[in-house]
């Protein structure tokens, strides 16, 4: 259904072109999920609002590759017929629920708005769908709460409503950016249940944009890790998190805090910092950080291989290279700890 | 707003004066052009209450009338110079394109004094209520576009702007329902303080001789023409005088008091109850 070949989104700025998304492919089916993960300055949001045709041209522009939406091409399309398919057929839910929604009017007069963007019917149906969706995503009494305005709403409900004006119009895709980002664990939890209930219902595509790895592996069914503008690495959630064989996302998955580690020790984190991505490191992107890095990461840059079926990653190292590589850091790293204690 | 003391007074006092002067033929107890020729230069007495004028005409009247010209011009300007500053400052703060245009013939405007500028296209379209009402308002309103351009240019990066973008939404509607209203404080501010404005700079001409014509009474053509006689028949200055401070510090407190209430920090110093603190009572075991 979008099928995303290639695509490169450059900015040009006073010191140089950023490589934001820098040749990213993948695509996805009716009624699937794909999580995109990565630090923050990976190239997440810029790859979402080029599908939406949403960054500022200039400065961003897009010197190469394809979006294509049920065969056309949006990277080619006239403002007025991306219109349309925004918020129709695209729709995003975005990382902050506090600031998405307009201050001075109702909710329900901004889900009528958003209903009757794209559809022409009497008001009195208008309204009726709108309390029908705010139903949907579990705001009791919607009748009433239809005339409030957004103040007098929680985080967490506002993000109901806003998924509520996502889904207004029906899109066969959403793409929600950190859409728990800014809220707390057990709405998180909610807010997620409730996504996925959604989809069961309307049978929406989901992409799904986050740092949490967490959120992901709870939601999607194919991840992409993205690191300076590229997929690093992609395949199923199983692939992703029991058959790591990309540095980056093993050092990922490494720093976050686990439930059944055996011994308290530090958190662990991916020394320095994301790269520049005007001037790009020479080779992999990721050597100067990487843990496994050879001479060799200086000068190739790898490409997306197969590891299986639906796995591939972006690293020199084979899967055999990289599982021995991972188990000699780990022993060396349980030395260290050894001697300290 | 009304609610604070500081703020009644000035409200009440303009209000007053509109209606004292839209009725000022029905119950003004000596008609405003009456001329006493016996009665010229009187001081303020009990029949003349602000005394009379070179051709024994009432001041009070003549001061009342006035205030006609007064409000008609700075209510006029403030509204054209909102209306055009408001629709050139959403669309300059909107799209980066015109932004450049329409903000470098702003500044070119603005980097003439605005009375300077008020005074020479009197100057050359002659002086009459329209040409003054015309040349304040091409003086006034860039200032307007610069106001309401800076407040477009905070709210259209709020993340609600771009989520009604997402949602198809065009940019007409989305500058009339998501931008305008948001940006409405601001613009009724600046309203006020250009209403104040304008009222002093049509005195300032009038004063100068090239505003208003000199028949009709307005608080600029009455200070002018009371020169001459400052010595003699100080009242003929002061009263005009005092009306036109009465009325520019009355617009001026309402629009700090407008802004005050716009401005969701400065809330908190509104004046609460204290509640007594009540301690919990605490039982004995």
């Amino acid at each position: 259904m979008l099928e995303i070949k290639n695509l490169k989104a450059y900015i040009d700025t006073s010191d140089g072109v950023v490589k934001a998304v820098d040749g990213v492919s993948f695509s996805i089916k009716p009624g699937e999920t794909i999580g995109i993960v990565g630090e923050s300055g990976s190239g997440k949001s810029v790859l979402a609002h080029s599908i939406m045709q949403l960054n500022p041209k200039p400065p961003t522009f897009y010197p190469e590759g394809e979006i294509l939406f049920n065969g056309k091409n949006l990277l080619q399309l006239k403002e007025k017929e991306l219109r349309k398919i925004r918020g129709n057929e695209i729709a995003m839910i975005y990382q902050d629920p506090m600031s998405s929604l307009n201050p001075v009017f109702k909710i329900g007069d901004q889900l009528m708005e958003a209903i009757l963007t794209h559809h022409s019917m009497p008001k009195s149906k208008a309204r009726q769908r709108a309390i029908e969706l705010l139903t949907d995503v579990g705001i009791s009494d919607a009748e009433k709460r239809f005339n409030s305005y957004p103040h007098q709403f929680s985080g967490g409900m506002r993000q109901r409503v806003l998924i509520a004006i996502a889904l207004a119009c029906n899109p066969k895709i959403l793409i929600a950016d950190e859409p728990t980002t800014a809220l707390d664990v057990t709405i998180q939890a909610q807010i997620l249940e409730l996504m996925k209930s959604i989809q069961e219902k309307y049978g929406t595509a989901i992409i799904i944009i986050s740092h949490d790895l967490g959120v992901v592996a709870q939601m999607a069914e194919k991840v992409l890790v993205m690191y300076s503008g590229r997929i690093v690495e992609k395949g199923n959630v199983e692939d992703i998190f029991y058959h790591t064989s990309m540095p980056y996302t093993w050092s990922l998955l490494r720093s976050l805090p686990r439930i059944d580690s055996e011994s308290r020790t530090r958190l662990l984190n991916i020394e320095g910092q994301p790269p520049n991505l005007i001037h790009p490191p020479s080779g992999c992107n990721f050597h100067p950080r990487c843990p496994f890095a050879t001479d060799q990461c200086k000068t190739v840059d790898p490409q997306l291989s197969k590891r299986s079926a639906d796995h591939s990653a972006a690293c020199i190292l084979s899967e055999e290279e990289f599982n021995e590589a991972k188990k000699r850091i780990e022993k060396g790293e349980q030395e260290r700890r050894m001697e300290h204690v | 707003m009304l609610r604070r003391k500081r703020n009644l007074i000035p409200f009440l006092f303009l209000i007053l004066l509109l209606l004292a002067t839209i009725t000022a033929e029905w119950w003004l107890p000596v008609s405003p052009s009456f001329m006493d020729s016996n009665q010229r230069l009187m001081a303020p007495s009990s029949k003349y209450w602000f005394g009379t004028d070179h051709f024994g005409r009432d001041l009070f009247g003549q001061t009342i009338i006035a205030a006609r010209v007064s409000l008609l011009v700075g209510f006029t300007v403030a509204l054209l110079s909102t209306i055009l500053g408001t629709i050139t400052g959403l669309i300059a703060g909107y799209y980066k394109k015109l932004d450049a245009i329409i903000m470098r013939i702003i500044d070119g405007m603005l980097a003439f004094p605005s009375l300077l500028l008020a005074l020479a296209l009197v100057a050359a379209l002659g002086g009459s209520i329209t040409n003054i009402i015309i040349a304040l308002t091409f003086s006034f309103w860039p200032v307007m576009t610069r106001v309401v351009r800076s407040s477009v240019l905070q709210v259209k990066n709020i993340q609600y702007v771009e989520a009604a973008k997402t949602s198809g939404v065009k940019d007409p509607v989305i500058l009339t329902k998501y931008i305008l209203p948001n940006v409405l404080s601001p613009i009724i501010v600046q309203g006020t303080f250009i209403f104040a404005r304008s009222i002093l700079a049509e005195a300032a001409l009038s004063f100068l001789g090239v505003g208003v014509e000199p028949s009709i009474p307005t608080w600029g053509n009455m200070l002018q023409e009371s020169q001459i006689y400052i010595t003699m028949a100080p009242w003929f200055s002061i009263f005009p005088g005092i009306f036109i401070v009465a009325t520019v510090l009355s617009l001026n407190i309402l629009g700090d008091g407008l802004r005050d209430a716009f401005d969701p920090y400065s809330q908190g110093k509104k004046k609460r109850k204290k509640q007594p603190f009540k301690q919990k009572k605490q039982y004995a075991s």
